[in-house]
């Protein structure tokens, strides 16, 4: 190249149809020029070929991203919903593909397309705002009604003399030279400033979400969207001024009773007679078997009219029984419950525990069904009460099997007699002091 | 160029080898339309027509009013709207089916009429895909503020967040957000890149400093170097390609938000079918509306002429045609069927308390547009302008049918209801037609309504003397790889 040449862009020569371009660009062509191009308004047919261009690559770009957004769609959604969080939907399998097929479809859509669109202007090297084409006045028509082709000067073959010769002899409406754009397009100085200033302001959200996710305050937490998390109202247990007790919860009427709550029978509720006396919780003395009989309230001593005593009301303690009394009292009723054994394994009489009551005892055996009744409602010396846990009728279902178990379990040797039953015949029930347990259970 | 009649060939079944001009006009170069187009948005202010003034300020204020019944809704909750049991689905959803079916013109005419070489597209498709994407923005904008809090809209997205949970891929609403999001943004991205070349002329021929470095920076830097145009033609049919699939399956993914359930009315397989071709129809009606106002306001009547007119016109009988089919095809499957339900869903549809909002859908969509049957109404623009702006109102009636009567009667009479809309409906849905032709007009006016590059390449003078060809832009597709250009049959090699 020639040193003049070094302030050449290139060589550009307009025409005003088709036909003249199309002449020159094959004359360009076979002169073996390859930094040059044509340039027009809208895509004209044949330049291809005219001008030696080889078809883009853009669709294999495309066509991998394309399968590319396939494999995320189904990915993504095989990771979401049948691993990382498995919805179970009507119970179809975790992992069905009919259903994700719309997804995965927009997905290689999504990716094709801007692959499709970026990948075009990659390949055409765009954005390039600063082109010195754009500073020539007559080449502003070629996005409106002329064509040009330039010759530029990076070309190894590039003789400027040359390709004027070769471009004026193509029919051209007008040969110029394009100069190298030297002005130097510096942004001005307080555009810098506003730029640093702007950088920097852009940090500050930045920072601020960084310090409230690391540092801890002890005022709460912003809420950007309260939502329904404050309304005007009070919540419960909190305190309200403008009651005169002060309560934000208002009591019930005095006499309320709850729906279902009414405890107008007494012996299914209470285990007494109709209208008597209602203990709270009875202290049983273990010698003197209860208060005095003045003091005693009118246990019931067979069951509440309201219930009928038959084999299902027996399923049903026992069941209950199973549930609620066996883990101290035994299946049996003879205390060997799990967790007596265990207090047994561990030796915890010596923090006071008591063993539990064998339900075969005689003194139990004594108790009325009422008594019972209201032990297994309010509880005994160190067991507690299941009145909340187990509805009355339940209740009643525990005593009828308690004194099932009593009648079947245990039953002494004069008895027997009695019956004309052969003791052999018999397996003894133990009791919590037939039970050997070693310390080296107790872990179990 | 010469004068002739762009009617003979299509009207009179000629040679069909010569095809008529797309511009019509005596001394038509690339430079007059390049000024036509390009002219209407270098008006200065002052000068601006006078009917785009005033459609803009009652455009403006009914986005005011949009903006101000989105802020009551969003202070104060879904309940302003009439959606209550059992109609939970109420005027937001028959607003976001409405629209995100007209938006489905633009995409059909960019993409489905360039890959079928319907050449007469390139003058209207501009201003379709812009349509498209405005219509698209009403429609996003329904669903986005009927999930009530629209701050955790992107609980919408497969985001990973403080509670562990992804969304359901297994629900046709998710379904829609990705087909809804991905036809928004390919349909923006098909929308600019055909822009590109024509920004590129208008930053070329801009004569203030502010309209150089707007319209300099939206144009990238395009020169229309024919290296460039080559990879950009091969992207343009790709996209399209692309785009075609996509626009049917968009539809199809908003009927599976109803096809999927098993509400009687819904529950059907025609769906996706017929909510494509309603939907191309509902396009069709608000391009012509829109476009027959906009070519007489704009002087562009010899880039989009009657015979484009007068094409859509027949497109929009056809496709009302095919909705008219498919309404038939859901009684005669109700009856056929034997379900008890649906066949008393399909009853209630068109004797039910609803029968005013059917006989409207079936007279607007099936019946008005038969009078396109007569040449003399396709090239009356009057009677153009009322079938196409029934036809927007027949199509909105089709969804609220399908939606609200569906559900206001299924199967518990004891659940039954009547559906009734708050003053905050109709003022929202009335408020979406102002962000809709605010946006519209300011494209009008600010960006090339026509796509001068195409019109300007299916000009005569387009194709050189060598060469008769008709100029389609993927006629080159075929090149074989390596080879520097193949000779199709319909273009004379050198």
């Amino acid at each position: 190249m020639s040193d003049s040449n070094e302030k050449l862009h290139g060589i550009v020569a307009y025409f005003t149809d088709i036909d003249g371009l199309m002449a020159a660009a094959r004359k360009v062509r076979d002169a073996g020029y390859k930094r040059w191009d044509s340039y027009t308004p809208f895509p004209v047919h044949g330049i291809d070929e005219a001008m030696g261009i080889k078809p883009t690559i853009l669709p294999w770009i495309v066509l991998v991203m394309g399968l590319t957004g396939l494999s995320l769609g189904i990915l993504l959604q095989w990771y979401t919903n049948a691993f990382d969080y498995v919805f179970l939907i009507s119970g179809k399998p975790d992992w069905s593909l009919p259903a994700n097929i719309p997804v995965a479809f927009e997905m290689v859509i999504a990716f094709s397309a801007f692959t499709t669109f970026l990948g075009m202007l990659a390949l055409n090297k765009l954005p390039h705002l600063s082109n010195p084409l754009h500073k020539l006045e007559s080449f502003r028509r070629i996005t409106d009604d002329r064509f040009a082709i330039v010759v530029e000067a990076a070309d190894k073959n590039f003789d400027a003399g040359r390709v004027r010769a070769l471009l004026g002899a193509a029919s051209a409406e007008q040969v110029e030279d394009c100069p190298v754009d030297t002005s130097r397009a510096a942004l001005p100085l307080w555009f810098h400033g506003l730029a640093a200033i702007a950088t920097c302001l852009t940090f500050i959200p930045l920072a601020v979400a960084f310090k409230g996710r690391f540092a801890t305050s002890e005022k709460p937490r912003y809420h950007v969207w309260p939502d329904m998390d404050w309304q005007r109202k009070r919540k419960t247990q909190t305190e309200w001024e403008m009651f005169p007790d002060g309560r934000a919860m208002r009591l019930p009427v005095e006499g309320t009773i709850a729906q279902g709550e009414l405890r107008d029978d007494f012996e299914l509720y209470f285990g007494v007679d109709q209208d008597s006396f209602v203990p709270d919780r009875v202290s049983y003395d273990a010698g003197a078997m209860g208060p005095s009989a003045e003091g005693r309230p009118a246990w019931l001593t067979g069951f509440p009219t309201a219930m009928v005593v038959d084999e299902a009301l027996l399923e049903r303690g026992q069941q209950r029984y199973d549930i609620y009394c066996s883990v101290c009292h035994g299946q049996q009723g003879n205390g060997l419950g799990s967790v007596a054994l265990r207090a047994k394994a561990l030796d915890a009489q010596k923090w006071g525990w008591v063993d539990p009551k064998s339900l075969l005892a005689d003194n139990a055996k004594s108790y009325s069904n009422g008594e019972i009744f209201h032990i297994v409602s309010q509880g005994v010396s160190t067991m507690k009460g299941y009145g909340a846990q187990i509805v009355p009728r339940d209740r009643w279902a525990i005593v009828a099997y308690v004194r099932a178990l009593q009648m079947t379990q245990g039953i002494n040797r004069r008895e027997l007699n009695r019956l004309g039953v052969d003791p052999a015949d018999l397996k003894p029930v133990p009791t919590i002091d037939d039970v050997r347990v070693s310390s080296a259970d107790a872990g179990r | 160029m010469t004068i002739s009649d762009p009617n003979s060939a299509i009207q009179l079944g000629e040679d069909p080898r010569h095809r008529p001009l797309l511009v019509e006009g005596t001394g038509e170069d690339f430079g007059s339309v390049t000024q036509a187009v390009a002219g209407i948005s270098e008006q200065p202010v002052q000068q601006t027509n006078k009917a785009w003034v005033a459609a803009f300020m009652v455009s403006l204020t009914l986005l005011a009013l949009l903006g101000a019944m989105l802020f009551h809704l969003i202070t104060t909750g879904v309940g302003v709207w009439g959606n209550n049991n059992p109609v939970y689905w109420g005027w937001p959803i028959v607003n976001f089916v409405f629209w995100v079916g007209i938006g489905h013109a633009g995409t059909l005419i960019s993409a489905i009429l360039f890959l079928t070489r319907q050449n007469w597209r390139t003058g209207v498709n501009r201003a379709a895909e812009a349509m498209t994407i405005f219509a698209v923005v009403c429609a996003g904008m329904f669903p986005g503020v009927h999930i009530g809090r629209v701050w955790v809209a992107y609980w919408l997205f497969p985001l990973p967040n403080q509670m562990d949970m992804w969304p359901n891929f297994r629900s046709p609403l998710l379904w829609d957000v990705f087909a809804v999001s991905t036809y928004a943004s390919v349909s923006l991205v098909f929308w600019y890149m055909g822009m590109i070349p024509d920004l590129a002329t208008l930053r070329d021929r801009a004569s203030n400093n502010i309209r150089k470095i707007a319209y300099g920076i939206a144009a990238i830097g395009w020169t229309g170097s024919s290296r460039h145009w080559h990879r950009y033609e091969r992207a343009y049919l790709l996209l399209a390609a692309l785009a075609t699939p996509l626009v049917l399956s968009v539809h199809s993914v908003v009927s599976f938000d109803f096809a999927v359930s098993q509400l009687p009315g819904w529950h059907t397989t025609i769906f996706p079918p017929y909510f494509v071709a309603g939907a191309i129809f509902s396009g069709f009606a608000m391009v012509l509306t829109l476009m027959v106002p906009a070519r007489q306001f704009f002087g562009l009547k010899h880039i989009i002429t009657m015979n484009h007119i007068d094409v859509m016109c027949r497109i929009l009988m056809a496709t009302g045609l095919l909705v008219g089919y498919a309404y038939s095809i859901e009684f005669f499957i109700a009856w056929y069927g034997g379900v008890q339900y649906e066949s008393f869903a399909f009853v209630n549809r068109a004797f039910g308390n609803y029968w005013w909002a059917y006989w409207i859908m079936v007279s607007c969509n099936v019946i008005f547009p038969q009078i396109f049957w007569s040449k003399k109404m396709r090239r009356n623009l009057w009677v153009v302008m009322l079938v196409s702006i029934t036809t927007n109102i027949g199509m909105w009636f089709e969804r609220f049918v399908i939606t609200v009567t569906s559900l206001s009667r299924d199967f518990l009479p004891s659940s039954w209801g009547y559906f009734s809309p708050t003053w905050v409906d109709m003022c929202m849905f009335l408020g979406s037609f102002g962000l809709f032709f605010t946006l519209f007009l300011l494209f009008l006016r600010f960006l090339p309504t026509v796509a001068m590059a195409e019109v300007k390449s299916i000009m005569p003078q387009a194709h050189g003397e060598t060469s008769n060809s008709i100029h389609g832009q993927g006629d080159h597709d075929h090149a074989p790889a390596g080879g520097a250009s193949p000779a199709p049959a319909d273009r004379q090699p050198s």
